[in-house]
């Protein structure tokens, strides 16, 4: 096509000073949903504005997946919380890593992130072997692929849920470095623990790089597969609140407990009051 | 190379006074295999860059009958392979019987391999040939033959036609919501894309939830009678269910991989697939065409499923590609760059994925279409889609996908957007397919549809839906 066809063409714009980014009327549909809709467009490309915002979010996103997790700070910081106290007095958390050297390593190897390196399989041994205590629950606390999802969510989440476990026997809080779901396992079969609660970065979305997952296992061993596992998915401000974090956490542990299970014969009905009715929905507008 | 069954080696080649050696036609495969992450993981890959140049020589000289005669997974134990040879065209194989696995290659790129020869050999290729001549092409080879394999297909629309591109809209939400959904429709629509498939990953997985889902997009494909077809990518069983209820089922979903034991991991097998097929086709709801099928592939998944008999991941996605021809399918997707680093790493692994996927799938007959797309834990970015969405472009990728900025709200990663297939459009000259190119500018999407110019008000059809939601002219 040659210039001149461009211009001659009555449907575009000829005007000097026309804009060259065309809106969207239908933009304001972004109330409706997250989803980038109504970008406008520079000729058929994103604009300017829209481009940098997308990479403003994945760098949020890369970030988010490569910077390393403090968990020494998060560890001291728990210790700090007076609705802690029962969990620390006796034993301040532990730290722990996984197999999976560096970061590298943790996203090419998965089976490396699922098992504690030895110096920390020993401080788990030798802190069962210390003690006589007979363990309801441990709580695990692992980066996975969000550190910034755990430093944010682990201490309010930890504390709503608090509250409904004052009278349950908690193992020391371990935090990992590099781990992946199932090094939940691996802690629990070593301490000897009932339960495992896991807390564990997800997989960072462009809009949601802060997501917090938490997976439950009845009786942890090494080797069980997500068959076993209970989970809970997008724990944080703009997602899944604490408070009903929290309360969901606490029907799949309790239930966990009276069933002596978890995984697929557990079923999460906390939420079954609240089913609605989908046959009175109204017909979507596009439609209407 | 030499090929001897009862050695330590079935396969030796000898370099000066070396000897390297290859345990079986498997090992050999996976070590001929371009580098990536999964098959590290999995523990098959060359151990060195020269042990892979060497055994992609080895694999050169193997003569291609002898794919014929070594399963690389037992007959016996599963029902791919059994389909594989079962299904085997001796005839059409005939053309090529003669050549070794490097002589395939050159005979690929030959002019004796013209589009219609390449369709007429096709039932003689197995999926095994595809991957191994494939690990010894490069980039640009899988692109130059790709290009000239011609796959046809049709449900309400055409897809496939050289020259053409098509988009499938993919208006994921993360709670399911129908106003949500249908207003990522009609971005897509109204950015010309979506005739591939207006396709749905629901967030909540069950046949009331895929129900309520597919009568939403049927009642929208009726109202502005779009020449599409819908579909909600959820488990086989659940769309036979639907069928059964009574829903207006277009297209029947279903993620495939290249073992039997991967596919039991899925919950289906080869009969399930039959069913749902004949489900499908008993509804007849195709205007144009009759192919009801839907399947989506990946490299890795097998091994993710502990499910790849000691296999390369890429030889694995190509036997899958075995199970979606039998069945005819309107589109098959390689979902590339989603599982993860794990099985490919980065750009440049994810790059030459899609492009191996994309040429096995065509040589074998397969309307290929490819999930351009990275998650936040891979080293890769738009960039990177840029430069594997061009590269299909030219190597006639039948379908790529098509989502508001690039940004899935729901499955929480990267793929194409409505704007990439348009860039596509305009720096390729690649076109919509036709019945659905004669909607864009019936409703006047397009503005001009040779030039993919969008029109720049909302077009009248549309006035109505949008004045209710937000205001402004009716």
């Amino acid at each position: 096509m040659s210039q001149e066809t461009t211009h001659s063409d009555k449907s575009f714009p000829t005007h000097p000073h026309a804009e060259p980014v065309t809106e969207n009327p239908w933009r304001k549909l972004n109330a409706f949903t997250d989803a980038r809709v109504g970008l406008g467009r520079s000729g058929i490309s994103v604009p300017t504005k829209h481009l940098l915002a997308f990479q403003l979010a994945h760098a949020q996103a890369i970030d988010a997946v490569h910077t390393q997790l403090d968990s020494k700070a998060l560890a001291k910081a728990l210790v700090e919380q007076d609705w802690a106290k029962d969990w620390t007095k006796h034993c301040a958390p532990l730290l722990l890593h996984s197999r999976a050297t560096d970061r590298a390593t943790y996203l090419q190897r998965p089976d490396y992130g699922r098992r504690l390196d030895d110096a920390s399989a020993n401080i788990l041994d030798e802190h069962r072997d210390s003690t006589s205590q007979n363990y309801d629950l441990a709580i695990v606390v692992v980066d996975g692929l969000s550190s910034l999802a755990v430093e944010q969510n682990t201490l309010p989440f930890l504390q709503a849920l608090s509250g409904y476990i004052k009278s349950w026997n908690i193992a020391p809080v371990c935090f990992v470095e590099q781990g992946r779901v199932a090094i939940g396992d691996d802690v629990c079969e070593r301490l000897n623990a009932k339960c495992v609660l896991v807390l564990i970065g997800e997989r960072p979305g462009l809009s949601s790089p802060d997501s917090l997952g938490l997976y439950l296992t009845w009786g942890g061993k090494v080797g069980y597969t997500d068959a076993y596992r209970n989970c809970i998915s997008n724990v944080r401000p703009a997602g899944l609140v604490y408070q009903e974090a929290a309360r969901k956490a606490f029907y799949l542990l309790n239930e966990a407990r009276t069933l002596k299970l978890s995984g697929v014969k557990l079923k999460d009905r906390s939420d079954d009051d609240l089913i609605v009715d989908t046959s009175k929905e109204s017909k979507n507008f596009l439609i209407s | 190379m030499m090929h001897n069954p009862h050695s330590a080696f079935q396969f030796r080649h000898v370099v000066g006074e070396r000897t390297f050696g290859f345990v079986d036609l498997a090992d050999l495969m996976a070590k001929a295999t371009p580098a990536r992450s999964g098959d590290r993981l999995a523990g098959v890959a060359a151990q060195s860059a020269e042990e892979r140049a060497i055994a992609q020589m080895t694999l050169a000289d193997v003569p291609l009958k002898v794919f014929l005669e070594h399963a690389l997974v037992p007959y016996e134990e599963d029902e791919i392979t059994r389909l594989i040879l079962d299904d085997h065209d001796k005839n059409a194989f005939s053309v090529i019987s003669h050549l070794t696995v490097g002589g395939f290659r050159d005979w690929l790129l030959s002019d004796l391999a013209t589009s219609e020869v390449l369709t007429k050999i096709r039932p003689g290729v197995t999926p095994e040939m595809a991957a191994a001549v494939s690990k010894i092409m490069r980039n640009q080879d899988l692109i130059l033959v790709a290009k000239k394999c011609h796959v046809k297909t049709a449900f309400r629309n055409t897809i496939g036609l050289p020259g053409h591109l098509s988009t499938r809209l993919q208006p994921n939400h993360p709670t399911d919501d129908l106003t949500g959904i249908a207003a990522s429709m009609l971005d897509g629509l109204l950015y010309a894309n979506g005739d591939a498939v207006i396709g749905i990953n629901p967030a909540t997985d069950n046949v009331q939830q895929a129900t309520r889902l597919i009568k939403m997009m049927d009642e929208v494909i009726q109202h502005y009678e779009i020449p599409t077809q819908s579909c909600v990518l959820t488990h086989v069983t659940n769309t036979i269910e639907c069928i059964e209820q009574g829903a207006p089922v277009d297209l029947v979903f279903q993620s495939i991989g290249g073992t039997q034991a991967t596919n039991d991991s899925f919950g289906f097998n080869l009969a399930t697939l039959a069913e749902a097929q004949a489900a499908a086709l008993s509804l007849n709801r195709g205007t144009v065409g009759n192919n009801v099928m839907y399947f989506e592939t990946g490299q890795g998944s097998a091994l993710s499923a502990n499910a790849n008999h000691g296999l390369d991941q890429q030889t694995c996605e190509a036997r899958a590609y075995a199970v979606a021809r039998k069945f005819n399918p309107l589109l098959v997707n390689t979902v590339v760059g989603f599982i993860g680093p794990e099985y490919l790493y980065d750009g440049k692994e994810i790059t030459r994925a899609g492009l191996e996927d994309h040429f096995s799938g065509k040589l074998l007959g397969l309307p290929m279409g490819c999930d351009v797309c990275y998650t936040n834990h891979a080293e890769a970015d738009q960039n990177d889609m840029d430069n594997l969405l061009t590269l299909l472009g030219v190597a006639g990728c039948t379908f790529v996908m098509g989502i508001p900025g690039s940004d899935d709200i729901m499955l929480n990663y990267q793929t194409t957007s409505f704007h990439d297939a348009l860039y596509a459009r305009r720096v390729l000259g690649l076109k919509p397919s036709p019945e659905f190119g004669l909607w864009l500018a019936k409703m006047e999407i397009f503005k001009n549809n040779e030039q993919f110019v969008l029109n720049h008000q909302v077009p009248d059809a549309f006035h109505k839906s949008l004045h209710k939601m937000i205001g402004g002219k009716p």
